[in-house]
């Protein structure tokens, strides 16, 4: 067979005298002067619109600077709380009635041998977290064998000493302006002075649920909460959503009705999330009686928020795959749907992935429709289950940001930290997914 | 006779000048595939204007004419890879051992693992070279156990002419072969479900000469076992790999015949003008 591959290449080779052009010299217009001023102009402009493009980068970059940098400095203190360090005798008695308040105040009252007076023992009292006693209680209940011993213990600090640690109280203001009291400051000092106040990690903020103080407040309940709506949003959208772009893109007839359809879904894309809310609310809430506040109906209607998203992601994704590939699958005798499911959508996953997780995204910073559905009430526990009364983590940075205590205003700008923290997680997962997925044709 | 005087005659360039008597007229042979009548429609517009063809066994058919005349088009009919395309309207009959293929008792799927198809451009899937093959046979259940498979994976390979190129490298992905190395990739994938008929879409218009060379030979080598439909716009590979040759122009068949029949003695004018490059 080598003598057909020699006069192949002969057949294709082109003859020498075809490839010969003409070889005339002809005056050339591109080297006249003129050309070179607009040669000139042309590199002008470019440089102008490279220094434009940077200039735009450099302004959000510069924004995002700020903004976070704002957010940084006023919630990073948030991390770390103030504790007090008390010498604890537990009195059976006393643990018996589960009175412990008495058992702290007596510790404290007994480092400032010089307060006597009961104004002066309350100001003493009010040093601590009203949740300090709560903290003894859980101590003791871990390990009963403490009972009638004296043993050293760190208890929370009340939210303002807290506060006045971490310098947020300007002393040089009077005291009528200042919102703390002289005397506190000064047995806060005295404590600073001995090290018996001093600031710890701060793990309520992660744990606990939502409070009225500042100190015992945390987002672990709009954590829980943000993870089980999610859940339900995820095992809803992402399979509807899917098989909804499959069969728009693979399978369904192209005619005046799956216009309709796409026309719908790319508006529905475009509606105001507050107004899922509200048909959370006549729907699911009214018509079908579920629970309020609850991560599931939050879940439904993150659902049909999302699945729009996801829908035209997927379809965009689906789009992409070369038809070469459907044409090999289905040349060899495949069926659509193995078509489908063995080619078509392992190569469109990574976009699909993306789509999704950006979908997710935009679900967990979501506050509007929430609010419709009552997941903006005050919840102390932790929710447990899907029905359990719960809030997400935007509605409770929300609610923060309407607390007047100074604690709070820090406390919602970790919040905003751990909220952008899970985002990017998110994000990052996105675009690993997509590394792990991507596969050459 | 106007062929002297362009182009040299293809007939020249065939790999062997052998006169064997299989060769001579395959006109009386029994017909694979025939198709009568058929007209092709992409929404209103027409494509094929009532084609008429026999497909013999064990023989290849070239299908030549210029771009847009509608041979791709035909050969898409053949095993119904029209159906994907929106808007496409398919009249008259199309028989494979006389039986309608778009009758209500044949099933695309079906068909499909009868009547394997090769694209223009190599296609292979990005998997491995090895799942490449074995994935017509795993989805229509023809081979069971692994070394069966194997067995499958390797006579398709051997017979493709790729058997020696990627036996060490099977789990590499078939899209790190050279564009020849995947063209015969994707034959030996249509070969892996042992098809009775082969339609090859241009296999080699995006090949070098040399792997083109490779294919064309391959295609005289499959012969022997399965009945071959290629689309060329190549005229000396017409001549070169086919038995019978139809002459398609805007939408119709205006001849067919046996190949040295077309390039040496054309009865139509237009086919006439068109091997010898008068236009096309």
């Amino acid at each position: 067979m080598t003598d057909l591959v020699e006069q192949d290449v002969s057949a294709v080779t082109p003859s020498p005298a075809s490839s010969s052009g003409s070889n005339t010299p002809v005056k050339s217009r591109v080297r006249s002067e003129a050309f070179a001023r607009r040669l000139r102009a042309r590199h002008v402009a470019e440089r102008r619109f490279r220094l434009a493009g940077a200039a735009a980068v450099a302004l959000a970059a510069l924004m995002l600077v700020v903004l976070l940098g704002s957010i940084v400095a006023k919630g990073s203190t948030a991390f770390w709380e103030a504790r007090i360090r008390l010498e604890v005798t537990l009195d059976p008695a006393e643990v018996a009635e589960r009175n412990y308040a008495p058992i702290l105040r007596r510790a404290l009252h007994a480092q400032f041998p010089q307060v006597t007076d009961r104004a002066g023992k309350r100001v003493l009292n009010d040093l601590l977290s009203s949740g300090a006693p709560y903290e003894l209680e859980a101590m003791v209940a871990k390990n009963p064998a403490l009972v009638g011993t004296t043993l050293t213990v760190w208890v929370r600090a009340d939210d303002e000493i807290d506060q006045l640690v971490k310098g947020r109280y300007r002393r040089d203001l009077p005291e009528s302006e200042r919102g703390l009291s002289d005397a506190k400051i000064a047995a806060a000092d005295a404590l600073l002075a001995s090290g018996a106040l001093a600031q710890g990690f701060n793990t309520t903020l992660f744990t606990a649920g939502d409070s009225r103080e500042p100190e015992q407040a945390g987002i672990g309940g709009a954590i829980v909460g943000s993870l089980l709506t999610l859940l339900v949003t995820m095992a809803l959208s992402v399979p509807v959503g899917i098989s909804a772009a499959v069969y728009l893109e693979e399978f369904a007839p192209k005619n005046r009705w799956t216009d309709l359809i796409e026309v719908n879904i790319n508006n529905l894309a475009a509606v105001p999330s507050i107004i899922f809310g509200l048909l959370g609310l006549a729907v699911f809430l009214g018509f079908f009686g579920m629970p309020r506040s609850a991560p599931l109906v939050g879940g439904l209607v993150m659902a049909l928020m999302t699945l729009p998203v996801i829908i035209i992601s997927a379809r965009v994704a689906l789009k992409a795959v070369p038809p070469s590939i459907r044409e090999a699958a289905l040349g060899i005798g495949a069926s659509p749907l193995q078509t489908v499911l063995h080619h078509v959508l392992p190569l469109a996953m990574p976009g699909i992935l993306t789509g999704t997780i950006i979908g997710m995204a935009r679900a967990l910073g979501e506050t509007a429709p929430l609010l419709m559905i009552g997941m903006v009430a005050f919840i102390v526990d932790v929710p447990h289950g899907l029905t359990d009364s719960a809030t997400v983590l935007p509605v409770q940075i929300y609610m923060w940001a309407d607390s007047p205590e100074r604690a709070f205003t820090e406390r919602t700008s970790a919040a905003i930290l751990i909220l952008l923290g899970v985002l990017i997680l998110l994000n990052g997962t996105a675009v690993i997914l997509r590394k792990i997925f991507e596969r050459r044709w | 006779m106007s062929i002297t005087s362009g182009i040299p005659s293809p007939l020249k360039l065939r790999p062997r000048g052998d006169g064997r008597a299989e060769q001579r007229s395959s006109a009386d042979l029994p017909a694979k595939m025939t198709a009568r009548g058929v007209k092709v429609f992409y929404c209103a517009k027409q494509a094929l204007k009532g084609i008429d063809l026999d497909i013999h066994e064990n023989r290849v058919l070239a299908l030549i004419g210029p771009s847009g005349c509608g041979k791709s088009t035909f050969l898409r009919c053949l095993n119904r890879m029209n159906d994907t395309v929106e808007g496409c309207r398919v009249e008259g009959r199309i028989a494979l051992d006389g039986e309608d293929v778009y009758g209500k008792a044949v099933d695309a799927v079906q068909l499909r693992a009868r009547v394997g198809m090769v694209f223009q451009k190599p296609n292979p899937f990005p998997k491995s070279i090895y799942d490449n093959i074995a994935y017509g046979p795993r989805i229509h259940g023809l081979a069971s156990g692994r070394d069966e498979l194997d067995e499958v994976v390797q006579t398709s390979l051997k017979r493709a002419g790729l058997w020696g190129e990627v036996k060490d490298r099977l789990r590499e992905p078939g899209t790190s072969l050279s564009g020849g190395q995947q063209q015969r990739l994707c034959i030996a994938r249509a070969i892996a479900v042992s098809p009775e008929v082969i339609l090859m879409d241009e296999p080699c218009s995006a090949l070098d000469p040399i792997a083109t060379a490779h294919i064309e030979e391959l295609i005289d080598e499959l012969r022997a076992n399965y009945t071959i439909v290629i689309v060329t716009h190549n005229m000396q590979q017409a001549a070169r790999v086919s038995q019978r040759t139809a002459f398609f122009h805007l939408g119709e068949m205006v001849e067919c015949d046996d190949t040295e029949e077309i390039f040496t003695n054309p009865r139509d004018e237009r086919t006439q003008g068109y091997i010898t490059g008068r236009y096309g």
